[in-house]
Formats: structure tokens, C-alpha cells, sequence
């Protein structure tokens, strides 16, 4: 058994870390990349979203690497993910590939038919696959965290591009890095060589808050490496969604269900009382969470066709006119067009460094950015 | 020698220049058909505008539109702005109170407000061209009337009917349709500009409070039948600015004359650019699965700059020549 999984963000930190403690033989898909989206938008069906179309492209280029097995989440119900599961089975089934798929989700069977999937994965050793589990998850919390510390170092480098070439050279480097204890000491080493740039103190950086759809938020690829544009522009980001917090939130507690109501779902209250799947009570709730911070600016990103945060986007003009802080929508597909993304992103971090000075100093911003 | 500063907005169906002097006075404008010749087209351009400049000295250089980055390689520009910035500078510039800008250009069209002579929203079109001006330009062509005459036409109408604007496809399947039914010209026509006119407000506008004073530009700006179209469904007049057409090129022109104020030197490579030649060719990078498609501009033969390419491996190039300078 070759196991593959689809890419997202950092996931792949996880993953590979747990596999590697259980000695489970795994390819890592090729990084998403154009080829990945062409095979996907070739494949799925026009309108399902983006996400799905770049699985469908990880799948088939990882099968051309060997895989012969699927792992992937699902659901019932948190949006249309909750049919991926099933449209890949179709889809490649369709493609004439002989492949199984493990669709790791707590369904109207409960936990039991959870276990027995997972007890097929992990070839009968559940209780052994615990701790390489916990481990696993904790390497993917430092992996979110040495990205958290990318978006405040990349703001205020001396020298522009010294992060990237640091966080390039890890995922470079994690590949041929096996086990946790090594993954987590890479991870260590990369952060300390990110704590040791010598960075601009005079410089105060504009800050944006990142909300949005989680896998276009959380995968560069999608979003054509907002965080980056934006570091290098001498801004500092925050973003709303991490991974390893999703599954600390979603998958454990709310799986165990313990879950805690958070801070975002109170301040999202007077705008969206109930949850309406997606993201779109986390986009409203770390929107004003934002606001509250004295954000510069706040810019929401979502896959075209995306229904929940299609609510949220309709809701957002209120706080951005109950805070005053100024709210942009990027939607990404397959089609987006990078010059006009660029454009939009140079334009509004224009507009909030002008706005973020007085009136005499605001021409001068507006002129010499470059 | 007086001081002068040049704007060029290479966009995607125009290329304008503009020369403004320290009092920030247009010289001249130059409005030329980009026609998918970036290169081409600035060449022209400058050796146009050479000659109402043979009083003054360039000292700053900005360059904004799509082609902005191409531009501002061949000419050397001190600064390189996006247009929602150029077009905003232009329209404080004209009107110091504006409130609201609408422009309307060939692929794309923007909305800016601004509260306090400050920037404060602004909105673009995003995956539709049913609310620009190649719409336009291309229905006049399939109606065989001047782009120029087209507004004209469009205020004479008494009943204009109902073309559904949603789409730029649809749209015209609509209009066909109409004109099979036997309705007149003048009515298809001013049917056509208010179906542009609620595409704009419907997509871009939407969620915006629009308030007076606006300011109107972008080459649409010169049809009357929009403009009417406009003025009747904002209840609001409009200004049109007296250089509407080139605004951009405009607002890019005040903006490199700050920018001189900062640097106090131009990287301006002056007007013998006119008679070099240039070639762009570009190629895919094989080198990782991003498969960037890279873009190489050559000067005389050889290469000057590279772009396009994530990584930055090939872009570098242009890093190497500028330290050798």
C-alpha cells in the first residue's frame, strides 16, 4: 500500500511525520502547480470549487509517482467538502484508475465505521497509532507557528527576501527528513535562523488581518502567496485560520464533542447568530476580532462559487462601516488573472498606508512606496 | 531649460502619455491604440511627445495601466504605480472635493471613493467585460457606426428598450434579437448604454454609497449616451473631466514630479529609446513544477530584464545589469 493525500498548506508536515512514525509507505504529491489545477479543472466538473479541482490534480500526479491509495477528511455537511470524498471515488473511477479511498469522517454510522477505516490505514495498530498521531499533530502546530513568525519577520527584514529564501530552503529540506523528532528539530533550527535576521526596527509595518475559506487561505498556491506579496510590500499579516487549529477544533473536539464556544463566534453574533457551514461565522467573527485590534485593513479570500463566505461577503460592508476599517474580497479560480490581483493588492495597501498617515505625510506615501 | 514630467498608462486598448510641467499644466497628451503592441506603441508615443517638449527637460518618469512593468523597463521609469492610485491622483488633481470616481477604460473598469481627499474603497471589475469599453467598441462595430458617434445616437432615442447587460455574450444575442423585431437603431443603442451603465453599478458599485461630486473618465467618458445613462440612474450629475481620455497617464505624470521632488534625479533613459530596438519572447521555466512563464525583453539584442517567474531565479538578471550600471 502507497498512500497520497491531497495537499493544503502545511498538511503534508503532518502527514508525513505520522507516516514516517508508523512506517507507512506514503508519496507526497508533487507541490500544487499549475499542471496540478489543468489536470483538475480537466477533470471535475466546471462548477465545483477550487479546491476539489486541485485534489483531483494532487491524486492523478501522485498515481503518476506510484500511489495506489487515498487518505483524505470529509464530513457531513460543513459545505460542499463534504461531498469530496465521494465526487474523487466518481471522478477517478470515471478516469479508469484502480485506486481506494480512505475518507477518514464521522458519518451517520459513528465511530465505528471511523475506526475500522482507520484500523485498515494504519494495518490494525489503532492504539499504537496514537501517539505517532499526537506527535504528528504537534509538529504541524510548530510548523504553524514558524509560519505566524514568517508574517512578523518578512514585515521588517533588512534584507528583502531573506525569509523566503529561509522558509524555500526548509520545505526543500523537510522532504528528505524522516521521523518527528528530526522534522520538529528542523523546524526549530529554521525558526532560529528566522530569529536571527536582523530586521528594521524603525519600520511599522501596516497590519492586515487574512480571513476567509480555509483551504484558500491556507494554501499559497490558491491564493498566488498573498502572505509573501504582502510581507514584501513591508506588511504585516495575520491569518484568521490555521490549520492545525482546525483539527485541534474540528476534528478532536468536535469529534469528542467538547468544543468550547469561541471568541470569533461571539463577535460574530449580531451578523450571523448560527453557523451556516464553511467559514463564514470564522471570516465575520476574526473580521471584528480584527476591527477590534485596530487592523489597517482586513482582505477576505475565497474560491469563486463558494457559498458560505458568498454570505459572509454580503455581510462584511456593515462591519467594515461599524469599525471604519476597510474590507477587499479576492476570489480566486482557476481563472484568476494575475495582473488584476496584483493591481487590487498594490492598490489597497496604497490606500491604507495613505489613510494610516497624516495629511501632509499621505501624498508622500502615496508617491514613494517603491 | 524648464522641467517637465512625463505619465505613461499603457492599458490594454489605449497608450496614453502626458507631459505636465511644474505647475503640474498639461503640456500635451498623446492618445494612441495599444493594438497589442506595448513596445511598439511607446516608442511612438515618445517620439510624438518629443516634439512639444523641445523647451523642457524630462525629469521624472512614472509609468501605471497594465503594461506598466514592460514600460517601465524600456523608458526607465522612477516609478511604477498601479492605476487605481494614478487614476485617484488624477481626479483629486481635477476636481480637489471628489467624492466618487467612476472610470471606465477598455478591459476594465474601477470605482474609487474617497473621503477627505483620501482614498477610502475602491472596487474593480472582476470576471465580466460587459460593463467596459471593447463591449462598446466591439457592438459599434457589429451596428457599422463610429465608436465617436455612438453616444449621439444613443440620446435620440424616446423608447430605448431593455437589453439584458448581464453578460457581454448575452448581451448581444439580446440586441440581435432586438434588432430582428424591427426596433430602431437609436433605441437599441441607448438600450445598450443603460444596460452597461446597471452592469456597473449592479457589480462594481454594489454595497458603495455613491456621493456627489463625481467625476466620470476613462475613455467611455466621451459618450454622451453613457454619460445620460449615468446621470439618469444616479439622479446626480456628472463631471467629465476636460482630459478624461488620458487620466491615468495623467495622475502617473503628478506622481513622478513628487517622486523627483523625493530622488532629485530621473533614471529617465531619454528619447534616444525611439530608435533602438526591442524584442520580448518568453518561455516556460522547466526548472520546478510552477512552470512560470517567463518573459525576456532584449534591448539591441541583448537581454536587459527578465520577469515573471515566482522563484526569481531569471529575474536577477535584471538586478546583475542595474548593479553593473
Amino acid at each position: 500500500m502507497k498512500v497520497t493525500f491531497p495537499h493544503m498548506g502545511n498538511i503534508y508536515v503532518l502527514v508525513k511525520t505520522l507516516f514516517d512514525e508508523l512506517g507507512i509507505e506514503y508519496v507526497i504529491p508533487p507541490m500544487c502547480n499549475k499542471r496540478t489545477l489543468e489536470i483538475g479543472a480537466k477533470y471535475a466538473p466546471e462548477m465545483a470549487c477550487l479546491p476539489l479541482k486541485i485534489n483531483i490534480g494532487n491524486f492523478i500526479q501522485a498515481m503518476e509517482q506510484g500511489a495506489d491509495t487515498i487518505v483524505i477528511t470529509g464530513g457531513c455537511g460543513p459545505c460542499r467538502f463534504g461531498y469530496y470524498a465521494e465526487m474523487h471515488r466518481e471522478i477517478l473511477r470515471d478516469l479508469g484508475y484502480d485506486i481506494e479511498i480512505i475518507a477518514l469522517e464521522l458519518n451517520d454510522k459513528g465511530i465505528k465505521e471511523l475506526l475500522e477505516k482507520m484500523k485498515k490505514l494504519f494495518g490494525g495498530k489503532i492504539a499504537s497509532s496514537a501517539i505517532p498521531l499526537y506527535r504528528a499533530l504537534k509538529a504541524l502546530i510548530q510548523m504553524d507557528k514558524l509560519e505566524a513568525l514568517s508574517y512578523v519577520v518578512r514585515a521588517r527584514e533588512k534584507e528583502k527576501g531573506a525569509t523566503d529564501r529561509i522558509i524555500d530552503e526548509f520545505h526543500k529540506k523537510i522532504k528528505s527528513v524522516y521521523g518527528c523528532k528530526n522534522i520538529v528539530k528542523l523546524i526549530e533550527d529554521t525558526k532560529l535562523m528566522l530569529l536571527r535576521l536582523p530586521l528594521d526596527s524603525g519600520h511599522k509595518p501596516l497590519r492586515i488581518g487574512l480571513v476567509g475559506e480555509i483551504y484558500t487561505l491556507v494554501e499559497p498556491f490558491t491564493n498566488l502567496g498573498i502572505d509573501r506579496l504582502l510581507g514584501n510590500m513591508g506588511v504585516e499579516v495575520n491569518r484568521s485560520l490555521y490549520l492545525s487549529e482546525w483539527i485541534i477544533e474540528h476534528i478532536i473536539k468536535g469529534g469528542l464533542k467538547i468544543r468550547k464556544k469561541q471568541l470569533f463566534q461571539t463577535e460574530a453574533e449580531p451578523y450571523l447568530k448560527t453557523p451556516i457551514g464553511g467559514h463564514a461565522q470564522e471570516t465575520l467573527g476574526h473580521s471584528v476580532i480584527y476591527a477590534k485590534q485596530h487592523y489597517d485593513g482586513i482582505i477576505q479570500i475565497y474560491p469563486l462559487t463558494c457559498m458560505p463566505e458568498i454570505v459572509a461577503d454580503s455581510i462584511l460592508p456593515q462591519i467594515r462601516k461599524d469599525f471604519n476599517i476597510p474590507v477587499m474580497t479576492l476570489i480566486v479560480d482557476e481563472m484568476t488573472g494575475e495582473a488584476g490581483y496584483m493591481t487590487r493588492i498594490d492598490a489597497f495597501v496604497d490606500m491604507l498606508l495613505r489613510k494610516n498617515m497624516t495629511k501632509e505625510k499621505a501624498s508622500e506615501a502615496l508617491f514613494f512606496r517603491n | 531649460m524648464k522641467r517637465c514630467f512625463l505619465g505613461i498608462d499603457i492599458g490594454s486598448v489605449s497608450s496614453n502619455f502626458v507631459a505636465v510641467d511644474e505647475s503640474l499644466n498639461v503640456i500635451d497628451k498623446i492618445y494612441l491604440r495599444t493594438q497589442g503592441q506595448p513596445i511598439n506603441v511607446i516608442k511612438k508615443g515618445l517620439s510624438l511627445i518629443k516634439n512639444s517638449l523641445v523647451d523642457y527637460k524630462v525629469s521624472g518618469v512614472a509609468t501605471t495601466g497594465s503594461g506598466r512593468e514592460l514600460a517601465s523597463l524600456v523608458v526607465g521609469a522612477d516609478t511604477v504605480k498601479n492605476e487605481i492610485t494614478a487614476h485617484a491622483v488624477a481626479a483629486l488633481k481635477c476636481c480637489p472635493d471628489v467624492r466618487t470616481v467612476l472610470e471606465i477604460g477598455g478591459q476594465d473598469s474601477k470605482i474609487i471613493i474617497l473621503k477627505d481627499k483620501i482614498v477610502y474603497d475602491f472596487a474593480m471589475n472582476t470576471v465580466c467585460a460587459a460593463g467596459t469599453g471593447s463591449f462598446l467598441d466591439r457592438q459599434a462595430a457589429r451596428l457599422g457606426i463610429p465608436i465617436e458617434e455612438f453616444g449621439s445616437y444613443a440620446v435620440k432615442s424616446k423608447n430605448p428598450v431593455r437589453i439584458a447587460g448581464r453578460c457581454a455574450v448575452f448581451a448581444e444575442s439580446d440586441m440581435i434579437h432586438k434588432q430582428q423585431t424591427g426596433q430602431c437603431l437609436e433605441d437599441i443603442i441607448c438600450g445598450l448604454c443603460q444596460a452597461l451603465v446597471r452592469n456597473y453599478l449592479n457589480n462594481i458599485a454594489k454595497g458603495k454609497t455613491l456621493e456627489e461630486p463625481i467625476i466620470f473618465q476613462g475613455g467611455v467618458a466621451a459618450n454622451i449616451g453613457i454619460v445620460a445613462a449615468f446621470e439618469k440612474e444616479l439622479n446626480a450629475k456628472l463631471i467629465v473631466p476636460e482630459h478624461y481620455d488620458v487620466m491615468g497617464a495623467l495622475g502617473a505624470a503628478i506622481i513622478s514630479k513628487g517622486q523627483y521632488e523625493k530622488k532629485g534625479y530621473t533614471s529617465f533613459a531619454g528619447f534616444d529609446i525611439i530608435n533602438y530596438s526591442y524584442s520580448t519572447k518568453s518561455f516556460q521555466c522547466e526548472n520546478c513544477p510552477n512552470c512560470c512563464e517567463v518573459i525576456e525583453l532584449c534591448s539591441e539584442g541583448e537581454v536587459s530584464a527578465r520577469w515573471g517567474d515566482r522563484c526569481g531565479m531569471h529575474s536577477q538578471v535584471r538586478k546583475k545589469i542595474d548593479q553593473a550600471i
